[in-house]
């Protein structure tokens, strides 16, 4: 250590360019925010009030009463309900299909690796119009009589499980065969030498070990998988179907008369979203950049 | 100082030594020795199963979409399929008042997307790489707009648009006859709007995986720049923009993508009505309109493929040759 290196623990000043950059990322943020603020405060207020006083007005009152309205009147539990029985098997089919199928590529078959891993990412970055009339053609001709109360895939859960599944694992299949292939190969060597079965290598050495890709796919997937709006839009033809978000459209009619109402009950639908972003804030990120940290 | 770790993958820990892979295949062959005809079925079992079902729903149908635009077809029973040949596309080319728009509303769309919300991304993801305080609540505050579904967002965005009761026209008076701005349903106005909203969800996307390049930067890179006197344009320019090389193939293949499928937020806004149609609105319209043609949406389907192929596939031989190398 010679007396001419610089103090490097030394606090950093305040710098007026740093104070300039907190003003315009604060600035920038709140404006980002503003629209979400608007809808939030739109719901606050009660239709009288607005109707009379105009949406731009110092607020005299603020109420929860559009969101108990809005959750009662059309009945949302129920459309939160079918939101639950589409997206819970249709996150734990995807992970469990798609590590199966990165198991595979990633452990013993290096020369299937890549043509079946092109298949499973291209399949997951088509457009979903390109594939829609075929496949709504196909959920209208299966026939599954007592097995869905449609009597169809068409206008049933199963039917959007299915199709969730199959386009979601190309992107998981592509992450976790990755996040496999880093894996030490020594640890599945040597389990296969003493005789454990190809079972076993998978769902007791190598899933453990991909506990966090897991998770991060997971928040990713249940994000994913609530928002939907388009295959639901399609594929259930029934509105009582209907999962949330795409339900949101039918009843911003129906129930939602006014916008006050329609705020309020779009809102109630980001929640659970908001939700488990702000718990799973990391994995989520994490899990967005995984399928993209290629380089 | 945020204790902003994002996972890293572990590929960059990971690296196999050198001479690792003679040694792997080795491993594989005395593999094949070791596996029981149990682990084989088991084996057989979990590529096959997930494998059948994608490429059942996702291929099988995206197939089946090329071969039916050359059809009519009523859906109704497999012997009444006729061939038409080119018909579907002359139809669509020549006749339909809303394809060619349809076609530059989604150009349009790529283009508004990458030069307007993509370099703000990268400018967010920047200045918030260079700890400062509260980069935490920042982020989350881009980002939210990306963790809603895309149907809110689209409602959100009515209660700002609303002519007669919105907030743009509430503070500029734009609500009454006389100069009345109706942002949803005029033509040469609604596309700019629903854009607008697009890109504020997409500047979000885009800071995110910025700055998940950003962290992959070598920090002694910065440091022999500082040492050289760059000032931080300079640094940015000449170092750290080249080495964000992978993340700008991912950005440009994630924008051109999200440009083919914007769907939600526009059907929400105004159904796609006229001056907001794109591709992806036609298709659907042909199923849950009015009239149901199944040859004529898939041929606009066909159009949909094409495109989309045309970037996926070059994207993904580049990225799984440099995995081959790697």
């Amino acid at each position: 250590m010679s007396s001419t290196t610089l103090p490097l623990k030394r606090r950093a000043p305040i710098r007026p360019a740093r104070v300039l950059l907190h003003v315009f990322l604060a600035g920038t943020a709140l404006a980002w925010l503003a629209p979400l603020l608007w809808a939030i405060f739109s719901a606050l207020r009660p239709y009288s009030e607005t109707s009379t006083k105009g949406y731009v007005s110092w607020p005299d009152k603020l109420t929860f009463e559009n969101f108990t309205n809005a959750f009662k009147q059309s009945d949302m539990l129920h459309y939160f309900g079918n939101t639950l029985i589409i997206a819970v098997p249709a996150v734990l089919l995807t992970l469990f299909l798609s590590s199966c199928v990165a198991f595979y590529v990633s452990r013993f078959d290096f020369r299937l690796n890549l043509a079946l891993l092109l298949v499973f990412t291209a399949g997951n970055l088509l457009p979903q119009q390109v594939i829609i009339t075929p496949l709504y053609r196909l959920y209208l001709l299966t026939n599954l009589p007592g097995i869905t109360a449609s009597g169809k895939l068409y206008d049933s859960a199963l039917g959007l499980v299915l199709i969730h599944v199959a386009f979601q694992s190309g992107f998981c299949a592509f992450v976790l065969s990755n996040y496999m292939r880093s894996l030490p190969h020594e640890l599945t060597e040597a389990a296969l030498v003493d005789g454990a079965s190809v079972w076993r290598l998978y769902w007791q050495i190598t899933l453990p070990l991909c506990k966090p890709a897991m998770a991060a796919l997971a928040t990713l997937l249940s994000i994913w998988i609530y928002n939907d709006f388009f295959w639901a839009l399609v594929l259930i033809s029934t509105g009582q179907n209907m999962p949330i978000t795409s339900a949101l459209n039918n009843l911003s009619g129906q129930y939602f008369t006014d916008p006050n109402l329609v705020a309020a009950g779009s809102l109630l639908t980001a929640i659970p979203t908001l939700v488990v972003y702000f718990a799973l804030q990391r994995q989520f990120v994490s899990g967005l950049t995984l399928g993209s940290n290629k380089g | 100082m945020t204790t902003d770790t994002t996972t890293q993958p572990p590929e960059t820990a990971a690296v196999p030594p050198p001479g690792a892979s003679p040694a792997r295949t080795r491993a594989t062959h005395s593999h094949r020795r070791l596996l029981t005809r149990r682990d084989r079925i088991t084996l057989a079992l979990m590529a096959g199963v997930p494998t059948i079902l994608h490429v059942a729903l996702v291929w099988v149908t995206a197939i089946a979409s090329i071969f039916l635009a050359f059809t009519t077809w009523d859906g109704i029973g497999f012997d009444s399929i006729k061939w038409v040949g080119l018909d579907n596309f002359k139809q669509l080319f020549n006749d339909n008042p809303q394809f060619w728009p349809a076609v530059q509303h989604n150009v349009i769309w790529f283009v508004v997307l990458i030069l307007i919300p993509t370099p703000f991304g990268l400018f967010l993801a920047v200045q918030l790489d260079k700890r400062i305080r509260f980069s935490r609540v920042y982020q989350t505050a881009f980002f939210l707009p990306v963790v809603i579904s895309m149907a809110c967002i689209g409602f959100v965005w009515q209660l700002v648009y609303n002519p007669d009761t919105g907030l743009i026209n509430s503070i500029i008076g734009a609500n009454k006859p006389g100069h009345y701005i109706d942002w949803i349903g005029d033509p040469h106005l609604n596309l700019w709007a629903i854009l607008i909203a697009a890109s504020w969800r997409h500047t979000g996307y885009m800071m995110i995986l910025y700055l998940a390049g950003l962290k992959s930067v070598d920090p002694s890179l910065r440091e022999a720049a500082a040492l050289d006197g760059a000032n931080e344009w300079q640094t940015f320019k000449s170092v750290i923009f080249p080495t964000l090389r992978p993340t700008n193939t991912v950005v440009l293949v994630v924008t051109i993508i999200e440009a083919l499928r914007a769907f939600d937020l526009v059907f929400v806004f105004n159904k796609g009505a006229q001056g907001t149609e794109l591709l992806s609105i036609l298709v659907t319209n042909n199923i849950i309109g009015e009239s149901s043609r199944i040859g004529y949406g898939s041929a606009i389907a066909v159009v949909l493929l094409v495109i989309s192929l045309a970037v996926i596939i070059p994207y993904l031989i580049a990225t799984f040759r440099k995995e081959r190398r790697a």
